[in-house]
């Protein structure tokens, strides 16, 4: 344990390295901390996710027959649509909503313990990421089975994900950071879920938003264009238009840089308002 | 386990500082921020201030004053949960803190799952903390329960389990927090001999504590923290005794004063002044004064008081301390329920207490205080530490071991 205390990005990079074994335990101890107490322990990861994509696929497809507007697809694309948006964006919901309280749940340890701090955010992605990969394993098993694999433009997913969770991780650490000192970050962070879940196009299809204001707030969400690829690749096997990723990248590294300015700024008074 | 590096286990710290910011309310730090640091809506509050002092390896300090007097502050910033804003420290090798045992440990996964995480947090390796497991079950006497959840522990268990984890490696520097005053008084010593090997083995050793005895027999030197500032810095028996005349003292306009007896002895006396005790000795029964006493001898401490105002109540006792400062025996008129005449201001009054000399073989202190009746931190008169000394030598009882002779009778029955 060194005192001299780590300052800038490459500080940061560094103390993650030295304490990658700790970020690996706790994001185990975290998987295996949510099953405990229950008799199928960790078959819950796969049985939950499990579920509720059956539930979609047979509600929509089966039961409701709903198809996409205009007709398009068969009625199994309506389930898969809503399957692709609500899965990612499960994904992303989970990294910031945890990111925002990491410090407060942490309060006690950061309080009489000295480790990186940076190394709590880094555990909710990590541990976001293994709940999601459980997930999408499971997905990408149920298409194989449906016989929709969408093919090679699968591996489209791999730079839209990294790009939202690059706005995901930056949002949370500035929001993370933000409520320590200010409680009623959580209380505006409900709010704003609630609205950005109706301004991406996760249940419904982006065509059919007719009113201006919606489609000129749908248009500012950097989600919406990472949204509409993942549908793409699903249900077309089409490979993302690399052009339309430019804002969601942009609005990333804006978030990222801003998010970890502002901890770098904000943590050496954390301790003391925790 | 090779303690190849001199300096390992020393401590400099340079004009240590801690400020914190106190907005009155939050809407005011808002207004600060949304300012750009332009407009300052924050009081600034200093609860450690120009703080200097080393530590050689192998030195145990302890770290005294009131509440609020900036001991937390100061362990936080060693530790390095909290960053200085003033002055900086160097502290050579590692460094384990015992601010709370038990830290981050889950109750759902196993002692030897919580140990593992609990060292890899301290920055051990994964293999370096699994080696360490066989340590921490031996020393924590734990070993099968090791493999049960932690909700099945009792606290003294965890207590077990915090204080192994935390010591499973000797480090250079042992910062302690008042941790040792938890769990059954058979682990206490377990603990405080381990310590004491860390010591000597060459760790230096931070401790705060409440306990007058407990510094006092573990540190060689205190620091007495007082709003911040370290106002002294001494011997731990020393250190003491000031900080007990001064927390008395608290309310009256003067400090305490400390005499030197030669040595490393002091003399502190504290009051305020309206009784004043103008001698004190010991005598043996022919009246005699001296300095040594046979085991079980007869001894009358005798107090000769002055009254500078008229005092309807007082109180007059004694404490005899053994050489590291614990107490040993103390009483006084009020405990012995024996009724002193009321105080006049200008006259004066004697008072013996005569008493068996029970004691084990050494060398003690005598301190000697009038206060009201009510407890000597209100109203302290006059209140001299150490006021004396003398020695208790073998005499023609039998030979026993400690500082105290208790009436003892063998019965042996045998069974033929």
């Amino acid at each position: 344990m060194s005192t001299v205390s780590r300052h800038g990005l490459v500080g940061m990079i560094q103390a993650l390295w030295l304490y990658r074994k700790f970020v690996f335990s706790m994001v185990g101890r975290e998987f295996r901390g949510r099953y405990f107490g229950s008799l199928l322990g960790v078959f819950w990861a796969v049985l939950t996710p499990l579920a509720t994509i059956l539930i979609y696929l047979v509600i929509f497809a089966a039961v409701l027959g709903a198809k996409l507007p205009g007709g398009r697809g068969d009625t199994l694309s309506y389930g898969l649509f809503l399957c692709t948006g609500i899965l990612s964006w499960t994904y992303f919901l989970e990294t910031v909503s945890k990111c925002q309280t990491v410090f407060l749940e942490y309060a006690n340890l950061l309080k009489k313990m000295s480790f990186p701090r940076i190394t709590l955010p880094v555990i909710v992605l990590l541990s976001a990421t293994l709940n999601f990969a459980l997930i999408a394993a499971l997905f990408l098993g149920i298409l194989l089975i449906l016989g929709r694999f969408p093919g090679p433009a699968i591996l489209g997913f791999l730079p839209l994900l990294l790009i939202q969770q690059g706005l995901a991780i930056g949002l949370g650490i500035l929001l993370g950071t933000l409520h320590v000192f200010f409680r009623d970050i959580g209380q505006i962070w409900t709010v704003v879920v609630n609205l950005w879940f109706w301004v991406t196009p996760i249940v419904y299809d982006i065509e059919i938003v007719k009113s201006d204001l919606a489609q000129r707030l749908i248009g500012l969400n950097p989600l919406t264009a990472l949204f509409l690829s993942y549908q793409r690749i699903v249900i077309h096997g089409s490979w993302p238009t690399w052009q339309d990723l430019e804002y969601p990248l942009i609005t990333a590294l804006l978030l990222l840089t801003v998010g970890l300015f502002t901890f770098r700024r904000l943590s050496p008074e954390m301790v003391d308002e925790l | 386990m090779t303690d190849s590096i001199a300096s390992a286990g020393s401590v400099n710290v340079y004009q240590l500082g801690k400020k914190y910011k106190r907005y009155r309310s939050h809407w005011s730090r808002l207004l600060e921020w949304m300012s750009w640091g332009h407009l300052q809506t924050h009081e600034e509050l200093w609860a450690l201030q120009g703080v200097s002092f080393s530590v050689a390896p192998g030195e145990a300090i302890g770290i005294v004053g009131q509440n609020g007097a900036g001991k937390s502050t100061l362990l936080k910033l060693l530790v390095g949960t909290t960053r200085p804003s003033q002055g900086y420290f160097e502290i050579d090798g590692d460094v384990a803190a015992l601010l709370e045992l038990g830290m981050g440990f889950h109750p759902e996964f196993t002692g030897e799952q919580n140990a593992l995480m609990s060292l890899q947090m301290m920055g051990r390796s994964r293999r370096e903390a699994i080696d360490l497991l066989v340590e921490i079950a031996e020393f924590s006497e734990l070993e099968e329960f090791l493999t049960q959840p932690l909700r099945t522990y009792s606290s003294g268990m965890q207590v077990r389990l915090g204080f192994a984890v935390a010591t499973a490696k000797r480090p250079d520097l042992l910062i302690v927090d008042e941790a040792l005053s938890v769990g059954d008084a058979y682990f206490q010593h377990k603990c405080i001999r381990r310590i004491r090997e860390f010591k000597n083995r060459g760790t230096a050793m931070l401790f705060v504590s409440h306990d007058p005895a407990a510094v006092k027999s573990l540190c060689d030197r205190a620091l007495l923290l007082d709003g911040g500032v370290l106002v002294r810095e001494g011997s731990a028996e020393a250190i003491l005794d000031y900080y007990n005349g001064m927390i008395a003292q608290r309310e009256k306009d003067h400090g305490p004063e400390q005499t030197s007896l030669g040595g490393r002895r002091l003399q502190t006396r504290s009051g305020d002044g309206k009784a004043i005790i103008l001698e004190v000795r010991m005598v043996d029964p022919s009246g005699r004064q001296v300095t040594s006493f046979t085991t079980g001898e007869s001894a009358a401490i005798v107090c000769r008081i002055q009254f500078v105002e008229d005092l309807a109540e007082y109180t007059v006792g004694f404490l005899i301390r053994d050489r590291l400062g614990n107490e040993v025996f103390g009483a006084n008129t009020s405990f012995l329920d024996v009724p002193v005449p009321p105080g006049r201001a200008d006259r004066e009054v004697e008072v013996s207490f005569n008493l068996d000399l029970n004691l084990g073989y050494g060398h003690y202190t005598l301190t000697v205080a009038v206060h009201a009746p009510a407890g000597h931190m209100e109203h302290n008169h006059d209140w001299i530490d150490n006021v004396l000394s003398f020695q208790v030598i073998p005499g023609d009882t039998y030979r026993f071991a400690g500082v105290a002779n208790l009436p003892v009778r063998v019965e042996i029955k045998d069974s033929r």
